[in-house]
């Protein structure tokens, strides 16, 4: 299982060489955006709402005909495909960033399509702001996937981490009456059982994705006995927390449509747009980082140049775990605002997925779990503008997205090389 | 780390997984019922701390001791009594017949649990970590609705039919992840998390067009019609008795996958890849094939326990139905440990939580302490260690271990 063939020449620069893959991708993706929300679109006007009513400075809302705008969004990312199809002729990646650009693109087509002839338009800050907050859970369970993958532990129990925040966060948040406790003690709690996934993973050898699932197993059962045995009989002491205010960052959040989505939001935000950079930050720039993708690639490479493998890995689980309890508690005192049965639902899966989808790297997750973000969002409200589309098939976009991306069809996906293996000292 | 390490394997074998899975099939029936006691025993630790009526006794401890210790145990009895009484024996019924309904309860509910639990095994076997059980499911539920509500056909042959398009249903599903897994290389755990999600999500569609699956005068929710009686799978043991003939089929089941993994020479390659891939490709097994039909075979398994599910409803199916299924057939075959027998009584004890949850909600312990027990048993038996230190069980000695699998690997070789 996690089976790595080590083929020759794996690490060398020649084996990453680009292939067509991605921007054959791009170019249907591109052609199907013009096809099918272009030439065979709705008929009708479209309008993009970008300001709030209550902002200071108001932008105009932008009202275009719905096919001709899809149109010339799919020839716009033609043009990027084609670009796409030069690079890799000449053995270059396509950036990611374009990329992203190319998504934002797609994204922007479908929402016109969407909302042709409905009469609230398309609401960009709605739709934005809470892609953004639905997102966080997501992007923080990524990074305890990122922070434990990367050192080489397989962590399957991000699921649990993300419930055991969100139960925590709510019932000491409500029993304190201070939010900031509860905050922190979902951070400690999730750290704690990450600490039993990583000492029975490196300590004591057993099957990594095994103990992953039970863990997650365990804390469903956990909660859900405590939610109707406990909680239900006295909700408003137990598990009646609020959210956090909203804190409007001075100047920024004036920014016409951005500073309303990103800086006019709760602490979880914020925190999330520290942790993201931060993490980058000491995986590839410091040696600390170095140290743990060592550990992660060749554990015995690193052990041989004094590296304490077993250590490593211990703390950045546990510590991938707290942030993972973050992610947990921005589910109920950074959202919703009180705990509710298996209130996680599969995201801690989903971060799975945005940890492989993002290639491990902090960044590109936190762009993958935002796709995810935009899918959940995009479900309700396509179901407001624009009733009787299958709205099945849009939740099922996001998961194709992550199959295609695991299966190599858009350019091979690495995990680290010693993920899942324990390491053995001999 | 200490340097005294148990070394379980060697690190240059492929198959890490399957030295955990093998010491869980190995497991020894001491330790397997140490692990349902120290469960059960947690689990009436939470009953007690988070029962009003012991904590209020407790408060005032030093005025009745013996009131408050005596709380303690009724809880514990309530609650176990209730799971006992819903789902082995109801002591209070007039007649025999009406006692054992508890016990025919916990068959009916164990059956699917059996079966997807058996296809789930069956991947461990191979060395594959495949949690898509919930995936098939749905697919054969979408495959075994459609064939009861949209064809109509005589008795029994409708039964067969629908069964069929359950089975086939669910092993497309099961293939396009061996395909994915030997042509691609994308990890099993990663795909069938993926489909899953898009299964439920199709179901769900399918569910919702009036076209496809969508009940006659159905509004907005998904929801399809009650199958054709002719489709239904009879009752097993009269009206009386909701058990239903998916039972015959789970028994069918044990029976061709104890062939199947002991007997078979099919079998024999699924134990040797999971063994040692490498050893297994060496001996010229196909090994990427034998991905392929170990997850066609297991979703086949999985196809039945749908069709358990689809044919044996009253009044139209919802997405629902699957009622974690697929997530506890995971459980069931570790618990089990993949094997028949073991999934037998594991899909036996989990059949008889939910036979006898309904009791305990009546006699007023939630039934959600189960969860608890259930993940605790089965967290104690994939992880050794915890119920050794408990227990203060000796550790294997290395040679033991050895000794064990060098007995092993000579058995695999005859």
């Amino acid at each position: 299982m996690s089976k790595i063939e080590v083929t020759p020449g794996m690490f060398s620069k020649l084996e990453s060489k680009p292939t067509l893959k991605t921007p054959i991708t791009l170019l249907l993706s591109a052609l199907v955006v013009i096809a099918f929300f272009g030439f065979l679109g709705k008929p009708g006007d479209v309008s993009f709402v970008w300001s709030d009513k209550r902002e200071a400075i108001q932008l105009p809302a932008f009202t275009v005909n719905s096919m001709l705008f899809c149109t010339v969004v799919g020839v716009v990312l033609l043009l990027i495909a084609a670009f796409s199809i030069y690079r890799s002729v000449h053995a270059k990646k396509t950036p990611v960033w374009l990329i992203a650009i190319f998504g934002f693109g797609v994204m922007m087509a479908l929402l016109g399509w969407l909302a042709t002839g409905a009469v609230q338009g398309v609401q960009m800050i709605f739709i934005l702001s809470n892609t953004l907050v639905l997102a966080i859970p997501l992007i923080l369970g990524g990074m305890a996937g990122v922070m434990s993958e990367r050192v080489g532990v397989v962590n399957i129990a991000i699921e649990g981490q993300l419930l055991t925040g969100a139960f925590v966060s709510a019932v000491v948040g409500t029993m304190t009456g201070n939010l900031y406790v509860g905050m922190v003690a979902a951070m400690v709690a999730a750290g704690v059982l990450s600490m039993v996934l990583a000492s029975l993973a490196i300590k004591y050898l057993v099957e990594q994705i095994i103990i992953g699932v039970l863990l997650n197993v365990l804390v469903i059962g956990i909660t859900n006995f405590l939610h109707s045995a406990w909680l239900d009989n006295d909700s408003s002491h137990l598990n009646y927390p609020g959210t956090f205010d909203k804190i409007a960052l001075p100047l920024l959040s004036d920014i016409p449509v951005l500073g309303q989505v990103l800086f006019n939001n709760r602490i979880t935000v914020y925190l999330m747009f520290i942790i993201v950079p931060v993490l980058w930050f000491i995986l590839f720039r410091t040696k600390l980082g170095l140290r743990a993708r060592a550990v992660g690639e060749h554990p015995l490479a690193a052990d041989t140049v004094g590296i304490n493998v077993a250590k490593t890995r211990f703390w950045w689980v546990t510590l991938g775990g707290m942030v993972a309890g973050l992610g947990g508690a921005a589910l109920t005192i950074g959202n919703v605002g009180s705990f509710g049965r298996e209130m996680s639902a599969g995201q801690g899966f989903i971060a799975l997925a945005v940890v492989i989808l993002g290639r491990w790297q902090p960044i590109y997750v936190t762009l993958a779990a935002l796709l995810f973000g935009f899918t959940i969002i995009l479900r309700v409200w396509a179901n407001q503008v624009s009733p009787g589309i299958p709205v099945d098939f849009i939740t099922m976009v996001p998961y194709l997205v992550t199959l295609v991306a695991v299966a190599g069809f858009a350019g091979k996906v690495r995990p680290p090389a010693a993920s899942g293996q324990p390491y053995i000292k001999g | 780390m200490s340097a005294k390490k148990v070394k379980l394997e060697s690190p240059a074998q492929e198959d890490k997984a399957t030295s955990v899975l093998r010491e869980i099939m190995a497991g020894d029936p001491v330790r397997i019922a140490l692990s349902v006691l120290l469960g059960f025993f947690i689990g009436a630790i939470f009953m007690v701390v988070f029962n009003e009526d012991v904590v209020s006794s407790w408060s005032e401890f030093g005025a009745d001791p013996n009131y408050a210790l005596s709380t303690v145990w009724w809880t514990v009895q309530d609650g176990y009594g209730a799971l006992f009484t819903g789902s082995v024996f109801n002591l209070q019924a007039d007649t025999f017949f009406e006692g054992i309904r508890p016990l025919t309860e916990t068959l009916r509910f164990a059956a699917p649990l059996i079966m997807a639990g058996l296809g789930v095994a069956l991947t461990f076997r191979v060395g594959l970590f495949n949690i898509g059980a919930t995936g098939q499911i749905m697919m054969g539920l979408a495959g075994a609705t459609f064939v009861s509500t949209r064809v109509h056909l005589p008795m029994i042959i409708h039964m067969m039919v629908a069964v069929l398009a359950a089975v086939l249903c669910a092993m497309v599903w099961g293939i396009i992840v061996g395909i994915l897994k030997s042509r691609t290389g994308a990890h099993e755990v990663i795909v069938t998390i993926m489909l899953n999600y898009v299964a439920t999500s199709f179901f769900t569609y399918l569910l919702r067009e009036p076209n496809l699956l969508l009940e006659a005068n159905g509004g907005g929710t998904p929801k399809s019609d009650n199958p054709d009686d002719t489709a239904k799978l009879g009752a097993l043991l009269g009206p009386e008795f909701n058990l239903h003939f998916g039972l015959i089929f789970a028994v069918i089941s044990v029976f061709a996958y104890w062939w199947l993994m002991e007997r078979s020479t099919f079998g024999f390659r699924f134990k040797m890849v999971g063994h040692n891939a490498s050893a297994a490709r060496a001996a010229g097994i196909k090994v990427e094939n034998t991905f392929v039909w170990a997850l066609a075979i297991s979703a086949a398994f999985a196809g039945l326990a749908a069709a358990n599910q689809g044919l044996s409803v009253d009044g139209g199916l919802t997405p629902s139905i699957e009622a974690g299924i697929g997530f506890d057939a995971i459980t069931v075959a570790l618990l089990g440990g993949s094997r028949a027998g073991g999934v037998v009584m594991a899909g036996l004890l989990f059949g008889a939580f939910k036979a006898g949850s309904a009791t305990m909600q009546v006699a007023g312990v939630s039934p959600e302490v189960l969860g608890v027990v259930k993940a605790l048993i089965v967290l104690f038996i994939a992880a050794p260690p915890i119920i050794r230190a408990f227990y203060r069980l000796p550790k294997p000695s290395i040679k033991v271990i050895e000794s064990a699998q060098k007995a092993k690997a000579a058995k695999v070789v005859k």
